[in-house]
């Protein structure tokens, strides 16, 4: 349907185009250097008036349309139906509209929502006969204003060029909009968060147990929001990968940058890519499957018990995903130091060993720290594998073997599935998002300070 | 970090002993060994991880069918007589199956026996014979012989992932079911084929039935739509503040953001779809539009650095010789830089969306987790993705499901192989050294 008009609009505008280019060469009459611009200018010119402002004002239409639908549905809903809370008359409106796109299927529903059904539909059709109409018209006025406009003196190009270049700097803006959108959403609902839950409680409580009750007059209705054992298990596996990854991706970096051929670097290096490809899904798979029950049974094997999800087994796997982030990191930073540094170690007398550990290592040690730092970053926020290996009893330990769980395992089980929009437990999540949000957004801006300050002290 | 201990003279001279030098050759073997030793274990890694999801996954691809004689019962499929569409199609095809079953098995009376017996068809197996019936209504009042897929415990004991030396017990299936499955097999019912199905048919609850075409289809729709977003935002984005922008704050602004983008974790991309595109803007559910704007905006900020990468790459030499005929800035880069720049562009774009391909937390988050059958047709239809699949059924119970999981899995490292092939070859291809 919204596909159509913006065919239609695509059709204008590209007549648009050829009735500004074709109108400006008929005005100079055969002679192009009576124009000020190309004749294709002339046509973009007339283009962007026609489809700019119609683009615009469908964009904003869709964006508002379900809102103001809504508002206007739930005034006139009869009295019975609109007393109940803000939550309820959200899913009334979500279950009007389902009934309007799906039909009513095989259940009984109350007739002044099937009026209401009714009302939408017909809303819906006004509102989109009313959009076609707007778009096209506002479509039809450009391209009859700018048309009109096309003139041998008019500085087409300029003008073309101005609106591109403002087009470009909306677009490099989105960027910034996304990480505001990002802090306003995760803060406006951590914000109703902590209406219900106190702040300190969640950021120092020791107990998690998010499940509430289904009615509202059940026993235990309200969860415990302690996070203090999902930092724990965070920090637990995070250490854990860290613990593979670190020394691995560092030890592969140097075998790669100083002691292998250029056979094995050819061989080593798409290795890596491909770990460094492969997605979380399937390390989650690969920890729950095959490394989970192999963990168990070697710990069984010499006499410990083990959890089925331990944290070890997760940690494990993120720590094999990481280590070609750590190694290309840590590469970056090695090879940042001197050739000279190097040399003058050798004429020394060091060993290439001796060389990279009293040498290369400490001078590309902050190169390494930031690139390990991003690496941590990277660990805490991985979800897909810890959501599939480790599991979900907020157990509070330093135990490897027993199974915790995490910032992140949390936040996708309390939205995961229906739930009403405005409970605790749906908000709860979005307070743990925050706090993801943000610890990493530190881990970040240090990491990236000291690598980009590091990296200035040799260039 | 020396290994001896310096004796404690005015001035120390070093050891040049031929012990601590064979010492210092150890260390540096030693320093050496552990080098290999990282990129074994890298490299060992990967070809366990790879091994086993292939060893797992492979038997996905060929499925177990049972050959029954159906007899097409009038009185069943259309009492009536008349033939009417939708009384062929709402009959019960499943006790005809289940007749034909038991022909071939008389002495099964026992209640308890009869439904055993009957775990042996596929419970999907009716529409086979649906289709065949409404594809040629003639055929009602005859008999045919149908080749209908195997109930999934049997498809396992058929692959051999149910070991038939366990106590009785301890599998899925009974040692009587096991007599019914080999009598079959005797008579030469049984058949093993290549899995059509496993590309054609959309999501199921019933795992010989499942298939990935409805996610791939949903991959493809959210791919279009991350695409038509990203590529256009980010090369412009790039390309301003590459050639464009002048350097303040705001502009510093926008790089630090930027940089700080590509590392929020995907989790967080997920939160903000699901309160801004979908509480705020009332955009449907599960839909690949939401997914596809939300990986978009994930996606932007490594297309953005790899396109200002490659618009570096251009010499200046290029933009001094356009602006010296006469082109105004914004020509010097559409006409010239751009087109120079674009193998650079693709790749990093190609990068950024196979990246985006393989991503599963944020749709998560914005509700493409439900079970979907169908296929979906629009980029506003309820759909999954490929690893939303995958992490949908690795969460079955079913034996059967471990092997769907594998092979999806395979399924999508082939999409990704695929993407970073062409990334790969557009490199080696057009990319030029200045």
């Amino acid at each position: 349907m919204t596909t159509a008009i913006l065919a239609a609009l695509l059709l204008l505008t590209f007549l648009g185009f050829t009735l500004g280019k074709n109108r400006s060469i008929a005005l100079a009459g055969g002679n192009w250097k009576k124009l000020h611009s190309l004749p294709s200018y002339y046509g973009a010119y007339v283009a962007l008036w026609c489809g700019l402002p119609a683009l615009i004002v469908f964009a904003l239409w869709i964006a508002l349309e379900p809102r103001v639908l809504e508002t206007v549905i739930l005034k006139d809903l009869p009295a019975g139906l609109a007393e109940t809370g803000q939550a309820q008359l959200s899913l009334l409106f979500n279950d009007i509209r389902n009934i309007a796109v799906y039909g009513v299927g095989d259940r009984t529903v109350d007739p002044a929502i099937l009026a209401a059904v009714d009302h939408y539909k017909s809303l819906k059709s006004v509102s989109f006969a009313a959009l076609a109409a707007a778009v096209l018209a506002l479509a039809t006025a450009g391209l009859a204003w700018a048309g009109r406009r096309v003139a041998p003196s008019m500085r087409a190009r300029n003008r073309v060029e101005r609106t591109i270049m403002v087009l470009m700097i909306c677009c490099s803006t989105l960027s910034v909009l996304t990480t505001v959108g990002i802090v306003l959403s995760l803060f406006f609902e951590s914000l109703r968060f902590f209406h219900a839950v106190p702040f300190w409680d969640f950021l120092f409580g020791l107990d998690w147990s998010p499940q509430t009750a289904m009615r509202a007059d059940q026993v235990g209705s309200s969860g415990a929001f302690g996070a203090v054992p999902l930092f724990a298990g965070t920090l637990l596996i995070t250490v854990i990968a860290m613990a593979v990854a670190v020394p691995i991706g560092l030890l592969v970096a140097i075998y790669m940058s100083d002691y292998a051929s250029r056979r094995g670097r050819a061989l080593i290096k798409p290795v890596l890519e491909i770990l460094a490809g492969i997605p979380t899904v399937v390390y989650g798979f690969f920890a729950a499957l095959t490394m989970a029950p192999f963990i168990r049974e070697v710990g069984e094997a010499i006499g410990l018990s083990v959890a089925s999800e331990s944290a070890f087994a997760a940690g494990l796997v993120m720590g094999i995903m990481i280590v070609p982030f750590v190694s290309s990191l840590s590469d970056d930073a090695m090879n940042a130091v001197p050739q000279s540094l190097r040399d003058g170690s050798a004429a020394l007398g060091a060993t290439k060993s001796e060389t990279i550990r009293q040498v290369v290592i400490p001078a590309a040690l902050p190169g390494i720290v930031g690139g390990v730092l991003l690496a941590v970053s990277r660990a805490i926020g991985e979800t897909m594998i810890v959501v599939m290996a480790a599991g979900l009893s907020a157990n509070l330990t330093a135990n490897p073997l027993q199974a915790v769980t995490t910032v992140t395992v949390q936040i996708a089980t309390l939205l995961v599935g229906d739930q009403e929009f405005d409970s605790p437990k749906t908000l709860a999540a979005f307070a743990l998002g925050l706090v993801l949000f943000f610890v990493t957004l530190a881990l970040n801006l240090v990491a990236l300070h000291v690598v980009r300050k590091y990296r200035e002290r040799y260039d | 970090m020396t290994e001896t201990t310096t004796p404690a003279m005015p001035i120390p001279r070093p050891d040049l002993s031929p012990a601590r030098l064979k010492r210092r050759y150890a260390a540096e073997r030693r320093f050496r060994l552990y080098g290999i030793l990282a990129v074994l274990i890298a490299v060992g890694m990967l070809g366990v991880l790879l091994a086993t999801i292939i060893g797992r996954g492979y038997s996905a691809f060929y499925r177990t069918d049972i050959r029954l004689e159906v007899t097409l019962d009038p009185a069943v499929i259309d009492p009536a007589g008349t033939r009417d569409p939708d009384a062929i199609m709402q009959a019960d095809y499943t006790k005809l199956l289940r007749d034909g079953l038991r022909t071939l098995f008389p002495d099964v009376t026992s209640r308890q026996d009869k439904r055993d017996l009957n775990a042996l068809v596929s419970s999907g197996a009716d529409t086979v014979l649906r289709k065949m019936v409404q594809g040629d209504p003639s055929l009602i009042g005859q008999t045919v012989t149908v080749l209908v897929p195997i109930g999934d415990d049997f498809d396992m004991l058929a692959k051999g992932f149910i070991s038939r030396n366990l106590p009785e017990s301890a599998r899925r299936v009974s040692d009587q079911q096991i007599a019914w499955y080999d009598a079959l097999q005797q008579q030469d019912r049984v058949e093993q084929g290549f899995n059509w199905n496993f590309f054609t048919a959309g999501d199921s609850r019933e795992p010989e039935l499942a298939g990935v075409a409805g996610s791939v289809v949903g991959t493809f729709l959210t791919m279009l739509v991350t695409l038509s977003l990203a590529f256009p935002l980010a090369v412009a984005t790039a390309v301003y503040l590459e050639e464009f922008a002048p350097k303040n704050r705001w502009t510093d602004l926008i790089e630090v953001n930027i940089n700080n983008l590509a590392a929020v974790p995907s989790i967080v991309f997920g939160l903000l779809g699901l309160a801004i595109f979908i509480g705020f803007f009332g955009l449907p559910r599960s839909a690949p539009l939401v997914g596809g704007i939300v990986l978009s905006l994930m996606t932007l900020p490594v297309i953005i650095i790899a396109t200002r990468a490659a618009l570096k790459a251009v010499p200046p030499s290029i933009r001094e010789g356009a602006y010296g005929i006469g082109a105004s800035s914004l020509q010097v880069v559409t006409h010239h830089v751009v087109p120079l720049a674009m193998p650079g562009i693709l790749t990093g774009t190609i990068i950024g969306m196979a990246r985006a391909l393989g991503e599963t937390a944020p749709l998560l988050m914005i509700g493409m987790v439900a079970f979907i059958v169908g296929v979906p047709h629009g980029v506003t239809d309820a759909a999954t993705v490929l690893p939303v699949q995958i992490y949908l059924w690795a969460d079955s119970p079913e034996r059967g499901f471990v092997e769907k999981t594998s092979a999806a899995i395979m399924v999508l490292l082939v999409f990704l192989v695929l993407m970073n092939g062409i990334a790969v070859y557009l490199r080696r291809r057009f990319e030029r050294r200045w």
